[in-house]
């Protein structure tokens, strides 16, 4: 990334209006609702800013925020829409929630959570191999086949944690039984953070590192620009686009352990609250950059966490963040066209 | 009514907003784009359908309500794909996750308030037909009218200069604007009346399906909409026949519940439209089908300078 062409005026003031975009239509909602979007920003910010304990939350979100954005961004680099991250994130938190039940006994409690993990990356790999083959074989388009199994995944946990695996002492409460000790994250002291955030940014510089560095990265990065020229130089598109994206839904499988090892301590509603989707906005917030995944997903959460507070302080609705958002996402777009001229 | 005829009016009745949003999204992808945004137009249609219904309780204004602000949301959408020749499947999903958060951020107090309900309108002597008279006759007006939709799409893009001229944008912008098409206006102005079918859609699945406004009211129904469209293979009637499998799988669901033959269990029934979808998906794309996608499909068309 060329510091100095982005430190030029023209991309200051680009950059200024874009980000100042999403912010105007934020306010116009809040004006419309009848709430002084003055007043409600600045409540957003405090919720977001306004403690540490406020902030934890903060990264705790962009922890699983950080790798579903991670998550679009390997696949995109190959031209690849990995629009399902939020049921491969679903599955990695099911398949994590397998192991974190059924193993206490047979492992020793200091393997319980890196088997945790493989499990629900496990899980992620196992949801995108789908679409990854059908893509591979058949051309078909991996945008609609990871999207639409988002929903045969929330459906599929949903009949996990009211039936089957439905906790018997949990009060008619739909959800499993808590995880035993081993099965859970540590945390850092008074918060709910925990190492999900610290995955996240090792896997950014990892991929950050793989892409530039490695004979891998440099193939994929051909691929993406130019399949054809690729496929002339004796690159298989198909078979690398097929691995790229399994490992696309283990990264957002492993989110989904993080979530529930680490936030939940069970499999129960509110695993899926949109991160997947939200990966796409990270990723081109990221300009689908690894290194700048974080970041992004910091920029987001505190959205997410800000509008979460409006909801609490102001009575307005939380779904104002979703409306910035969007209008992030599309002022995103425009700045890369004008750049592009 | 027998059980056939009670799940063929049942498969009628949840065809119809995929049927709507499907039509719309045929004529967006025709004339060459590809519109994400089904979710967020119907989820806007949705909510801007009940609460002009909820004011005026006029149905017409309530329907026409949701359609514009469908078209409304789709010109956004052409805007940056047509006009500033951004990334189409950003731009599609940026206006689903918009749709979504304006609709549930102004939603949020109507939740669970009653509004208004738009009835069936039996078509006279036909709806006595034995059998099936009832369940095909006897529904609501706007199943009249996307069976309408379907067969106008139909004519129109098949046998009309106008559908021509739409499909050559799709298939190949360059050469239709060298033969004199105006390209970016007969883009903008199908992305505009496939938004307004969309909106249609929801309008329909909140004064009609399930009548009242909740979040998420769409449940997917705008992606299993994309879905059909490429497993239609561009066709309007082929979107019929895919609306109306989709319909049949949701039925079932309703059918179970209500009769309580429960032979499938319920999530099985639940997943089975989306796995299904996929599977069309795929055996459409291996029996080589996928190869009538419009050619200019997702690609911006600027005029050389």
């Amino acid at each position: 990334m060329s510091w100095q062409r982005a430190m030029n005026s023209r991309a200051i003031a680009l950059w200024a209006f874009a980000l100042a975009v999403p912010l105007l239509a934020g306010a116009a909602v809040f004006a419309v609702m009848g709430a002084d979007p003055l007043a409600a920003y600045s409540v957003m910010f405090q919720g977001a800013f306004g403690s540490w304990g406020r902030f934890s939350e903060v990264l705790v979100k962009a922890s699983a925020l950080s790798l579903t954005g991670l998550a679009v961004i390997l696949a995109a680099r190959m031209n690849l829409w990995n629009i399902g991250c939020e049921g491969q994130l679903v599955m990695g938190a099911v398949f994590a929630t397998a192991a974190a039940l059924n193993l206490g006994d047979t492992l020793p409690p200091a393997l319980m959570l890196p088997c945790a993990a493989l499990c629900g990356m496990a899980g992620g790999a196992v949801w995108a191999s789908g679409p990854a083959w059908l893509r591979s074989r058949l051309g078909v388009s991996e945008i609609i086949t990871t999207l639409l199994l988002n929903y045969v995944a929330i459906a599929l946990m949903e009949h996990l944690y009211f039936g089957v695996w439905r906790d018997p002492a949990g009060f008619g409460f739909p959800g499993t039984a808590m995880f035993a000790e081993a099965a859970r994250l540590p945390r850092l002291t008074g918060t709910r953070v925990h190492p999900g955030l610290l995955a996240g940014i090792a896997g950014a510089v990892l991929l950050a590192w793989a892409l530039a560095k490695t004979r891998w990265g440099y193939e994929l990065t051909v691929m993406g620009l130019g399949p054809k020229a690729a496929s002339y130089a004796g690159m298989n598109a198909a078979r690398r686009g097929f691995w790229v994206l399994l490992f696309s839904g283990a990264i957002a499988g492993l989110a989904g352990m993080a979530e529930v090892t680490g936030i939940h301590y069970r499999l129960q509603q509110g695993v899926a609250v949109g991160y997947g989707y939200d990966g796409v906005i990270v990723a081109c917030l990221a300009r689908l950059h690894p290194a700048l995944a974080t970041p992004a997903a910091v920029v987001l959460a505190a959205v997410l966490v800000g509008g979460e507070y409006l909801q609490t302080k102001m009575r307005l609705p939380s779904a104002a963040s979703l409306v910035i958002e969007a209008a992030l996402l599309l002022s995103l777009l425009w700045l890369q066209v004008r750049k592009k001229r | 009514m027998n059980d056939f005829a009670f799940l063929l009016s049942l498969t009628l009745k949840s065809s119809m907003a995929v049927l709507l949003a499907a039509q719309g999204e045929v004529l967006s992808e025709r004339a060459g784009v590809i519109n994400l945004g089904q979710e967020g137009m119907m989820l806007m249609g949705a909510f801007i359908g009940y609460l002009v219904g909820y004011l005026t309780g006029n149905a017409a204004l309530a329907f026409a309500a949701a359609g514009l602000v469908g078209s409304l949301l789709a010109c956004l959408h052409g805007f940056f794909a047509i006009r500033l020749g951004a990334n189409q499947l950003l731009s599609g999903i940026a206006l689903s996750i918009l749709g979504a958060g304006l609709a549930n951020f102004m939603g949020r107090g109507f939740i669970g308030k009653p509004g208004l309900r738009v009835g069936e309108w039996p078509i006279p002597v036909l709806s006595d037909l034995p059998l099936v008279g009832k369940a095909v006759f006897g529904q609501n007006a706007l199943v009249y009218v996307a069976v309408a939709v379907t067969v106008v799409m139909w004519f129109a893009l098949s046998r009309t200069r106008w559908g021509l001229t739409v499909r050559a944008c799709g298939e190949n912008p360059t050469a239709a604007d060298a033969m004199g098409a105006p390209v970016v206006r007969t883009r903008f102005t199908a992305v505009a009346l496939g938004g307004f079918l969309s909106g249609m859609a929801g309008g329909y699945l909140s004064l009609v399906f399930t009548p009242g406004w909740k979040e998420g009211i769409s449940a997917g129904q705008g992606w299993i909409a994309v879905a059909i469209v490429i497993f239609s293979g561009w066709r309007p009637l082929g979107a019929l026949a895919g609306a109306l499998f989709f319909g049949f799988l949701s039925a079932l669901q309703f059918f179970s519940q209500a009769t309580g033959y429960n032979v499938v269990p319920l999530y099985i029934l639940r997943i089975l439209p989306y796995v299904l979808t996929i599977l069309t998906l795929s055996f459409a794309a291996a029996l080589g089908r996928r190869g009538r996608a419009p050619a200019g499909l997702g690609k911006p068309f600027f005029r050389e300078h």
